[in-house]
């Protein structure tokens, strides 16, 4: 069962990387059209050392900005979820900020806060990533029934009580399922800065040097390096989601 | 003062809308003595879940007042047990934890020990013994409510409200049920306050039912119901349950507008 669970998702991307190997290969392609799978291990094997280094900058820096969004997001949820007045003053204006594309603030933080890279970093990623958050859990929050609440107001409980027991747990699904969204976006937000406003850090500086250098395959690298942190930062979530909110699964 | 456990005095009370006040209760009278079970009927929309909000001390009325054992009503009290049409049961929770929740909320003098007896014990009675490590989910609608039934009662309250807890069962169930909560209150020294809309199940429960006006609300009929020996559901269907069931549904009539208003004894 969990060798199956392991081996099928393996056996999908052995098929994937044979089907881009041969789509390159029939086409003719030379590498500064499209790397193929088999120039990746030559360029992992040159740069191992950069690609540890920028990869754990890009990973720790992705990770704060998405513990900031989550304690942002949930605070901000947790307002709008509670009072109906938050929610309608709220709202748009977390629309109207969400719906500015961040590459234009990049460059705006990028000169707000000159030098501080990490920071800049962090807080691109944070303001990318939060909004799924607070939409769930002020969503989650807002339409609990009335029933939930009234099993435990109806004993005197304290709203604080009713948040604890009933309303938190029940929000968990859609927070988790807000949570997967806001890894990806978190992922997009840290690169934005790193690609956009280089400064030598990060896998985003790794594939402008190789845009550069003209050093395709060590782009394609990168991407690839990118979509395993994406993949273990969305298995790190779903497991996190099945323990505590395994009960929602049917 | 009285002998009422549950007395509500000349309760009118308005929700405020859009379109300006909405008048649900207007001059409502009710009593209940210890140990008592009352079934409130009356034409959907007339107000009988916000009374239930009343008793529960969930909401204030704008006038008139609420009185559970000698003392006014004015917030949420611990010795009151709800259950609805929806069994709320808690998606996350096992049965048996389901059924101690209130017992987080409501001090108690019993051990750990004795609560999860008291759960089980109740568990047992209404037919859900072995389920009690089963999640809500794995249970059918009929099951749930039951579960729901012990939770409103695992704190042994005073008062016990029931708002239409079986209207979404299917028929058969809901005898079934019905059967249980003679069980119960055989067991559990409680008074209750049941909402429905099955003027059968009023009959075979209560032992007064009281029919409300069309909205805004008030006392229209009240009928005494006896209660001798054990209750069968064949007492349903004798000619005498089928007196009462005629006058109550004229009753509703009335209160719906489809038949004239008469001089009533209410
Ligand atoms: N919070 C509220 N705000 C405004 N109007 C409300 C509110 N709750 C109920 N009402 C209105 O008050 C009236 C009475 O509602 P209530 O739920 O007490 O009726 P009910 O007798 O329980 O109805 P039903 O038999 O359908 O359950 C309805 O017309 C309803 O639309
Ligand atoms: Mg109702």
């Amino acid at each position: 069962m969990t060798l199956k669970k392991i081996a099928v998702p393996l056996l999908a991307m052995i098929v994937f990387l044979i089907l881009w190997e041969l789509l390159v290969w029939a086409n003719g392609w030379p590498n500064y059209i499209m790397a193929s799978p088999s120039d990746l291990p030559a360029a992992y094997a040159r740069f191992w050392e950069l690609f540890i280094v920028m990869g754990w900058q890009t990973l720790w820096r992705t990770v704060v900005g998405l513990l900031i969004a989550i304690a942002f997001g949930v605070a901000v949820g947790m307002i709008m979820g509670f009072s109906r007045t938050m929610r309608d003053a709220l709202y748009p204006l977390l629309v109207g900020f969400n719906a500015i594309p961040k590459a234009t603030v990049v460059p705006i933080v990028a000169l707000l806060f000159v030098g501080a890279h990490d920071f800049n970093t962090i807080l691109i990623a944070f303001m990318i990533s939060f909004f799924p958050i607070a939409v769930s859990v002020s969503i989650g929050l807002s339409t609990l029934e009335p029933e939930y609440r009234d099993i435990l107001r109806s004993l005197g409980a304290s709203q604080a009580t009713i948040f604890w027991k009933i309303a938190l747990p029940k929000t968990l699904p859609e927070f988790f399922g807000a949570l997967k969204v806001s890894v990806t976006l978190a992922f997009i937000g840290t690169n934005l800065m790193e690609i956009v406003s280089p400064h030598g850090r990060g896998l985003g500086a790794l594939f402008d040097s190789g845009k550069t250098n003209s050093d395709y395959p060590l782009m394609f690298a990168v991407l690839i390096a990118l979509a395993f942190l994406g993949i273990v930062l969305y298995y790190v979530v779903v497991a996190l989601e099945k323990i505590f909110a395994g009960w929602a699964e049917r | 003062m009285t002998d009422w456990l549950i007395d509500i005095k000349d309760v009118h009370h308005a929700y405020a809308t859009d379109a300006g006040p909405l008048p649900v209760l207007n001059g409502l009278n009710a009593s209940v003595p210890e140990g008592g079970f009352v079934a409130v009927v009356g034409p959907s929309g007339c107000g009988k879940s916000t009374l239930t909000r009343l008793i529960a001390g969930l909401m204030k009325p704008d006038t008139g007042e609420v009185w559970l054992h000698g003392e006014r009503v004015k917030s949420p009290r611990s010795t009151v047990g709800m259950a609805f049409q929806n069994p709320v049961l808690l998606e996350w929770r096992t049965i048996l934890k389901n059924v101690m929740l209130p017992l987080e909320i409501v001090p108690t003098k019993m051990t750990k020990a004795q609560q999860e007896e008291r759960a089980r014990h109740l568990l047992d009675l209404v037919g859900l013994k072995g389920f009690e490590d089963k999640r809500p989910s794995e249970l059918s609608g009929g099951m749930r409510q039951r579960a729901s039934l012990c939770r409103s009662l695992i704190h042994k309250p005073e008062v016990l409200i029931l708002d239409e807890p079986f209207g979404a069962l299917d028929a058969f169930t809901r005898e079934d049920l019905w059967q249980t909560m003679h069980a119960l209150k055989a067991e559990e020294p409680f008074t209750g306050v049941l909402i429905t809309h099955d003027l059968r199940e009023a009959i075979f429960l209560a032992d007064q039912v009281v029919v409300l006006s069309g909205r805004p609300a008030r006392t229209q009929y009240v009928m005494d119901i006896p209660r001798d020996g054990a209750p069968k559901i064949d007492d349903l269907y004798t000619a005498e349950a089928a007196d009462r069931l005629n006058i109550l549904r004229h009753q509703i009539e009335i209160a719906q507008g489809r038949a004239p208003a008469e001089d009533t004894v209410a």
